[in-house]
């Protein structure tokens, strides 16, 4: 009746994950009841559960990314305080089973349930605005994205409660991860949560593709366009070329764990290589998914606090897109151990290196762009200006290690774990931070408080230093990753210095905490009357903060690249006289995402724990929401260009 | 790398600046979701490939098994390449009739492609019922672990297709010609052809191949 489901699934004999996973119910379970008790539900599910506004999209998927944040770094902090006990034969507090789980969900939830959401969030909210029009290509479609990725999430966390997550590393190679191997559920709750919110990625890449190739502002040819939507073009692009390769990886895995077939077993001519090859052809593509958008965010930063247009506009646009191309050509250099010989070594080892000169282009172009300009030090620019001297730092040492005769002594060593946090947490983390203090006032209607924002960055800042510059030592000396105990009295002194870094970065964090608390209380004081609170130079500030549902009452005409700055330099952001409204369409709200999203919850439990009679449920509620959808009635409302001029008028003469 | 088009006064002065036409804003719904839908194929298009390199580094590998000369029949699979096509064929008439909104005709192509496909997914499901009875299941080798996989995606295509094309032909019963019906034919149309580009290739790389080497 309940396949491989019983009560032996519940960690009952393990203190940590049952207290955790009782805190975690408990939370739930009083943030539910305070909802219920205020009243709440009516309001959430009409504005935005079941909304398909691309600003609310956007705001869900970066708190999902923050709440996930918190979850991969108690993952991280215990980690390194294990690893800071563990010395010298001692056992530390966790167990080696248990360990294994914790590292293995660290990476899988740190890439793809922070490092992908805040950046499809940021895309979300920010690429629409930017273009200067009223939504995305599909706007359901991206509703539906959102929740199979809260899917993806909702299924990983479970796997703290009942059963296991998998004990394989993130990217779960086999043969260990086949069911030989790792016959349990862990393996399966990896693979699943992965396949499910895979499907929502792919689906937002095509969706904004579609946007930005087909949907732009009259006037706004490619070369027109703001930076970040050229980098969310190519993230996106990106995503339709290499997340079908994830799964269709994870699907032959799936096969030999379910079916028995043959794909990467030990036995009647599996090939274990194929499964690392498939996997990084997704997975290198995938690092420039995470970090080509957060070079976006650096760039428009750093030219609104510089009070310049960007340097080399075009380089920039040209860096991109060789970037998007080049990241399909490196994928061996993640394993050059395998034996595939010296010349094909040497191609993927220079194709590595290659890399790195659109990213320098990149890293002058924002130097340039600061230079003579008169920066404004704010939160943003901190988070990118320490991206900019410490991504460099990463950028040596990975092309260190894409010198093959030095990364058959380096791999797998945690001076590798060094080098790609320092990639990721600059590139992509700073990124976010960067683009959450930049646009909030946007989305919110205010700014974020200043003092509590620089106190975070410099936690966040030298925290990163302390933590994994030991890491880049101890790789030199020999250590290996994935070690839950260890026995060299010379490493001590590192890890510990590494775990204290780690602290540093939990008071960052605590700090960026109070940062929104204390905002939030301040809101009154902090509120963005103009809608353009750092003098921008792109269309999103043109608009009132937050912006009307409808972004723009009139679509903007564009006339040149930063189409506001322009529009603000020839004094014609004054409206003097009523403009020529017209009816707009508005998307209508459809609750199709969130009830498919529950069917996918059903249906990857089920398939986790082989409960094949609610496999078809699942299937079944998913297609019959499908159809529901298909056959509704109204796709939009209209909105009559004289209730639009009505709104309008009371939003500009609200103050006065 | 713009889209910019060269003004056309423009051509005969070879010392003219090209002219930027500014982007006219945004496409028609027609065109969003016909382009977006190309996308999405193109995506699909990747997975198969996955699935047909997996193919091509696995297809030696018979772990003492039979081969794919001796468990291919190409007449079967002349027969199934038939059926496809002539199930595009029908669709490509359905296509045109929804233009023209005749539901009879409408009704009488999609029959038809619908009985192609189906015939084509019989002769597929018997092939591999077949095999799995002389012993030749996925589960054999790695050789036929990958050709099940990479020819039954391409049948649970062909099968989401067949009920993609059921759903369809409720909608124009029950709410006729409205634009976003015609948008979801015209995006039907699109997948079912995609599929044959599919066949094409798994005729010529797993059939034709297999049977020679």
């Amino acid at each position: 009746m309940l396949g491989k489901l019983n009560w032996t699934a519940i960690p009952f004999d393990e203190p940590i994950p049952l207290v955790v996973s009782i805190v975690l119910i408990l939370i739930i379970l009083s943030v539910l009841g305070w909802i219920t008790v205020k009243g709440y539900w009516p309001y959430l599910w009409r504005e935005w559960i079941t909304s398909v506004d691309h600003k609310r999209i956007g705001v869900m998927y970066c708190g999902l990314a923050m709440l996930m944040l918190i979850r991969g770094f108690s993952d991280a902090i215990m980690m390194r305080s294990q690893q800071s006990f563990a010395t010298d034969g001692g056992g530390g507090y966790l167990p080696p089973e248990h360990y294994d789980q914790i590292f293995s969900a660290h990476g899988t939830i740190m890439i793809f349930f922070v490092a992908m959401t805040f950046m499809i969030g940021l895309m979300n909210f920010v690429v629409p605005l930017q273009l200067g029009i009223r939504d995305v290509a599909f706007p359901t479609l991206n509703s539906v994205s959102l929740w199979l990725t809260a899917s993806g999430v909702l299924l990983t966390n479970m796997s703290l409660v009942i059963g296991e997550f998998a004990r394989t590393g993130w990217l779960a190679y086999p043969p260990l991860s086949e069911l030989k191997f790792s016959p349990g559920v862990g393996v399966d709750y990896y693979l699943w949560s992965l396949q499910i919110s895979g499907v929502g990625t792919l689906l937002t890449g095509v969706n904004f593709v579609t946007t930005i190739l087909k949907m732009r502002a009259p006037g706004m040819n490619m070369m027109r366009m703001p930076v970040f939507c050229w980098t969310a073009l190519a993230s996106s692009l990106l995503i339709v070329a290499a997340f079908p390769v994830l799964t269709a990886t994870f699907a032959m895995l799936l096969l030999d764990r379910y079916l028995g077939f043959h794909f990467f077993t030990n036995e009647a001519g599996g090939n274990p290589m194929m499964y690392i090859n498939l996997i990084w052809v997704w997975g290198h593509p995938e690092v420039y998914i995470l970090v080509l958008p957060a070079f976006g965010v650096y760039s428009e930063v750093i030219a609104t606090f510089s009070g310049k247009s960007l340097f080399g506009y075009r380089s920039m646009v040209a860096a991109t897109m060789a970037i998007c191309i080049l990241s399909f050509l490196v994928w061996l250099h993640h394993f050059f151990t395998m034996g595939a010989g010296a010349d094909v070594n040497a191609v993927f080892g220079v194709a590595t290196m290659i890399i790195a000169v659109p990213t320098g282009v990149k890293v002058f172009n924002w130097l340039f762009t600061l230079y003579g300009g008169r920066v404004r030090f704010d939160v943003p620019v901190l988070w990118a200006i320490a991206f900019m001297v410490t991504f460099v730092i990463g950028g040596m040492t990975g092309v260190l290690l894409a010198v093959p005769p030095a990364d058959f002594q380096l791999h797998n060593s945690v001076f590798l774990i060094a080098h790609f946090h320092n990639m990721v947490i600059p590139g992509v983390l700073f990124g976010a931070f960067a683009g959450y203090n930049y646009w909030f006032p946007k989305a919110f209607g205010f700014t974020l408080n200043e003092r509590l924002g620089k106190a975070a960055f410099w936690c966040w800042f030298i925290g990163f230093y302390v933590t994994f510059m030991p890491l880049y030592a101890l790789g030199l000396m020999g250590m290996t990753r994935r070690l839950q105990h260890t026995d060299n009295p010379l490493w001590d002194p590192w890890l510990h210095l590494s775990g204290l870094g780690a602290v540093i970065i939990m008071v960052g964090i605590g700090l960026q905490i109070a940062q929104l608390v204390v905002s939030i209380r301040d809101r009154v004081a902090l509120r963005d009357v103009t809608g353009d609170p750092w003098n921008g130079r792109t269309l999103e500030w043109s608009t009132a903060s937050p912006p009307p549902f409808y972004n723009y009452a009139v679509m903007p005409n564009v006339e040149g690249l930063d189409a506001y700055w322009g529009m603000k330099a020839s004094a014609r952001t004054e409206k003097h006289e009523q403009p020529e409204y017209e009816p707009i369409e508005i998307p209508r709200n459809s609750p199709t995402g969130f009830v498919t999203a529950f069917f996918a919850v059903v249906m990857g439990f089920a398939l986790i724990w082989h409960i094949w009679w609610m496999v078809l449920l699942g299937l079944f509620g998913a297609f019959v929401t499908f159809m529901v959808f298909a056959w509704r009635k109204r796709d939009e409302d209209e909105l009559p260009a004289d209730e639009l001029a009505r709104m309008e008028l009371e939003r500009a003469g609200a103050p006065a | 790398m713009t889209i910019a088009i060269v003004d056309q006064g423009a051509v005969s002065d070879p010392h003219a600046r090209p002219v930027y036409r500014p982007f006219p804003g945004p496409a028609s719904k027609r065109i969003v979701v016909g382009y977006g839908f190309w996308i999405f194929l193109l995506s699909d298009f990747i997975m198969f490939s996955a699935f047909f390199a997996a193919y091509a580094v696995l297809s030696g590998e018979t772990a003492g098994g039979p081969t794919g000369k001796q468990l291919f029949d190409l007449r079967t699979v002349a027969a199934e390449t038939g059926a496809l096509l002539a199930s595009s064929f029908t669709c490509g008439m359905s296509a045109l009739a929804v233009q023209t909104r005749q539901t009879g005709k409408v009704y009488a192509a999609s029959f038809f492609t619908f009985l192609f496909g189906a015939v084509f997914l019989g002769l597929e499901i018997s092939e591999f019922v077949r095999m799995v009875a002389e012993g030749a299941g996925p589960q054999r080798s790695a050789f036929l672990s990958s050709f099940f996989s990479v020819v039954g995606l391409h049948g649970l295509h062909v099968t989401a297709g067949l009920v993609w094309l059921t759903v369809m032909l409720g909608q124009i019963a029950t709410r006729g010609f409205i634009p976003t019906t015609m948008r979801r034919f015209l995006c039907f149309a699109l997948f079912w052809h995609a599929l044959d580009i599919i066949w094409v290739a798994l005729f010529s790389v797993v059939y034709l191949m297999g049977a020679a080497a």
